[in-house]
């Protein structure tokens, strides 16, 4: 187990390293002169030679790569051309919002798929299965800047059981967390369905069975516990796409979070802040596949025993 | 009896959705300036006998913006899937034929491609290069070929100590005639299913780029872009999000019916377990 535990940790660090570096050549592969790009057509050379000095592009290149590591391990992510202030304070004051949305998403996208999921499951190849299956893939289909739109329209405007935007209103979060979730949880219903169905056929579910257990003990118990395994690993990786998705969500709902950040800094060229964000955001999916990684080997102790 | 027949007919449906989507792409080459200019007296103006569809928010016709979109559409995803088909597929079979170092290198470049949450990359390298249809298809490149590499990769090394390319290795059959002769044709077809859920991806990847401002730009006409400026009026022309919603929302589902329609009919694991 602790061998398992150090080669996860040297893996998380190894991909959070290149991706790291990755994100300071970032800067670099920008077309032309960066400088030039930030500032635009009618910047002095004056302001151009302070704005290379203040992001240190002046130095050598692997001057400016270790200065660039050193300061990341430092929490230091260098200063946004925007707001004027360091990149970490504004980060750390969005990427609650996002943990959150993400985080209720989740949460939206469970709720949604085990029943969906253990329904189908159950009355496989009848009608119950065609019509959460047909759900299911409807929710794989609807782009997440359309639903939100339409969402909007009919609960925040037709209804106004919701506010519209932003995240000062309680309950804002239910609009952005159903239109996150949805797309999760479609992806979840099938995943489980599928492993059901596998886990059913398996011996011990026969003698579950046989043994004269209520059908709730068989398909509850039995079935619903190792059907877990590939849906745990599923869910993990598709967190990234839900960090993914959360950019579009935030920009469709205006919801303050790192996303909409990127998304604005973007347009801003205001590429100190639009680094961090990547590189946060990726370190955070990485971590999360980390801890998915040592839930799965918690669950199956064949995992584990691999090592 | 009828039932069987109404299940074949239901699986038609979706071959007739990505028909009808080709058909509007292809259309979309006809559209004429019309299509582009500004009709300030048609400004959000409902459905007329020129317009089935009516007007967006600058008097251009919706359903001609449309047949431009799925132009966008249909070009982004076909380039996507060729391009990350033929790079990844490449790499995934050399790596997993030939083994050794360039295996090691070529896992771990898919390790820490795959580390990036998925739209994210494409976001960045949007970014980078700049809003455009041909920056589009290249982001969506760098994120696609992942997938195929690895798909092809655990195929290639399930295959290569078959029967049939030892004996082609015992009768010095050169190796790039094993892999596109002996290999390539028994991977095809999963292949195939990957690159029918890559059409669906890049069409949602495509259109998501643009409502966020980072791929096709207006003038040019993208189903993205048009839920992105119908956004903006959507109390008082919501058929602006509703018509390209739709539309993006139907091909999505076409394809991916489409992907588990073949997917179904390859998995020759799946059919004998259903009937024990």
């Amino acid at each position: 187990m602790i061998a398992f535990l150090i080669r996860l940790l040297g893996s998380v660090l190894f991909v959070s390293w290149v991706v790291g570096s990755l994100v300071f050549f970032f800067i670099h592969l920008v077309p032309g002169d960066p400088v030039a790009v930030m500032l635009g057509d009618w910047a002095s050379p004056a302001d151009e030679a302070l704005l290379r000095t203040q992001l240190g592009l002046d130095a050598p290149i692997w001057q400016q790569y270790l200065s660039y590591l050193a300061g990341v391990l430092q929490g230091d992510l260098g200063q946004s051309l925007f707001y004027q202030q360091p990149v970490s304070d504004l980060v750390s004051e969005r990427f609650p919002y996002t943990l959150q949305l993400a985080l209720m998403a989740l949460m939206v996208a469970v709720l949604l798929a085990f029943p969906l999921g253990y329904w189908a499951a159950l009355y496989a190849g009848k009608w119950p299965d065609g019509v959460s299956m047909t759900v299911s893939l409807l929710g794989v289909s609807i782009p997440n800047f359309w639903l939100g739109p339409m969402l909007i329209l009919g609960f925040a405007i037709g209804l106004s059981w919701f506010p519209v935007s932003g995240a000062t209103q309680p309950f804002s979060w239910v609009l952005p967390a159903i239109t996150l979730g949805t797309a999760l949880a479609a992806i979840l219903a099938r995943m489980l369905r599928a492993s059901l169905l596998e886990v059913l056929h398996e011996d011990y579910i026969r003698t579950a069975q046989a043994k004269g257990l209520s059908p709730t003990q068989v398909y509850a118990k039995h079935a619903l516990r190792n059907a877990l395994l590939p849906v745990v690993t599923i869910l993990g990786l598709q967190l990234g796409t839900l960090l993914g998705g959360a950019v579009i969500t935030e920009v469709v709902f205006d919801w303050p979070g790192l996303g909409q950040l990127l998304v604005d800094s973007i347009q801003r060229r205001d590429y100190p802040v639009v680094q961090a964000c990547i590189l946060i955001i990726s370190v955070a999916y990485i971590t999360v596949n980390g801890l998915t990684e040592l839930v799965y080997a918690g669950l199956d102790p064949r995992i584990r025993a691999q090592t | 009896m009828t039932q069987l027949f109404s299940i074949r007919l239901l699986k038609k449906i979706p071959y007739l959705i990505v028909l009808v989507w080709a058909l509007m792409a292809f259309t979309g080459l006809f559209v004429g300036d019309e299509a582009l200019e500004v009709q300030l007296d048609k400004l959000l103006a409902t459905a007329d006998a020129q317009s089935w569809l009516g007007y967006d928010e600058l008097g251009r016709p919706i359903f001609d913006r449309l047949l431009m979109g799925a132009q966008t559409s249909f070009l982004v995803a076909i380039l996507v899937v060729i391009f990350s088909s033929l790079l990844g597929t490449s790499i995934g079979m050399m790596s997993g034929y030939y083994g050794g170092w360039l295996d090691r290198v070529v896992t771990k470049v898919i390790d820490v491609f795959l580390a990036f949450p998925g739209l994210l990359l494409a976001i960045a390298l949007a970014a980078i290069l700049g809003p455009g249809i041909e920056n589009v298809v290249f982001a969506l490149v760098m994120v696609g070929w992942v997938g195929y590499a690895r798909l092809a990769r655990a195929q290639t090394l399930s295959l290569r100590h078959r029967e049939h390319i030892l004996a082609a290795r015992a009768f010095a059959v050169p190796n790039y005639l094993i892999i596109f002769r002996h290999l390539l044709p028994l991977i095809l077809a999963p292949l195939g299913v990957e690159a029918t859920f890559g059409i669906a991806g890049a069409v949602i990847s495509e259109a998501g780029l643009s409502f966020l401002g980072l791929g096709v730009q207006p003038p040019d006409a993208s189903w993205g872009n048009m839920i992105r400026e119908g956004t903006r009026y959507l109390l008082v022309a919501p058929h602006l999000v509703w018509a390209p919603g739709i539309l993006l929302m139907l091909v999505v589902l076409g394809v991916n019916l489409l992907g588990d329609q073949w997917r179904d009919k390859l998995d020759v694991r799946a059919r004998p377990r259903k009937l024990n």
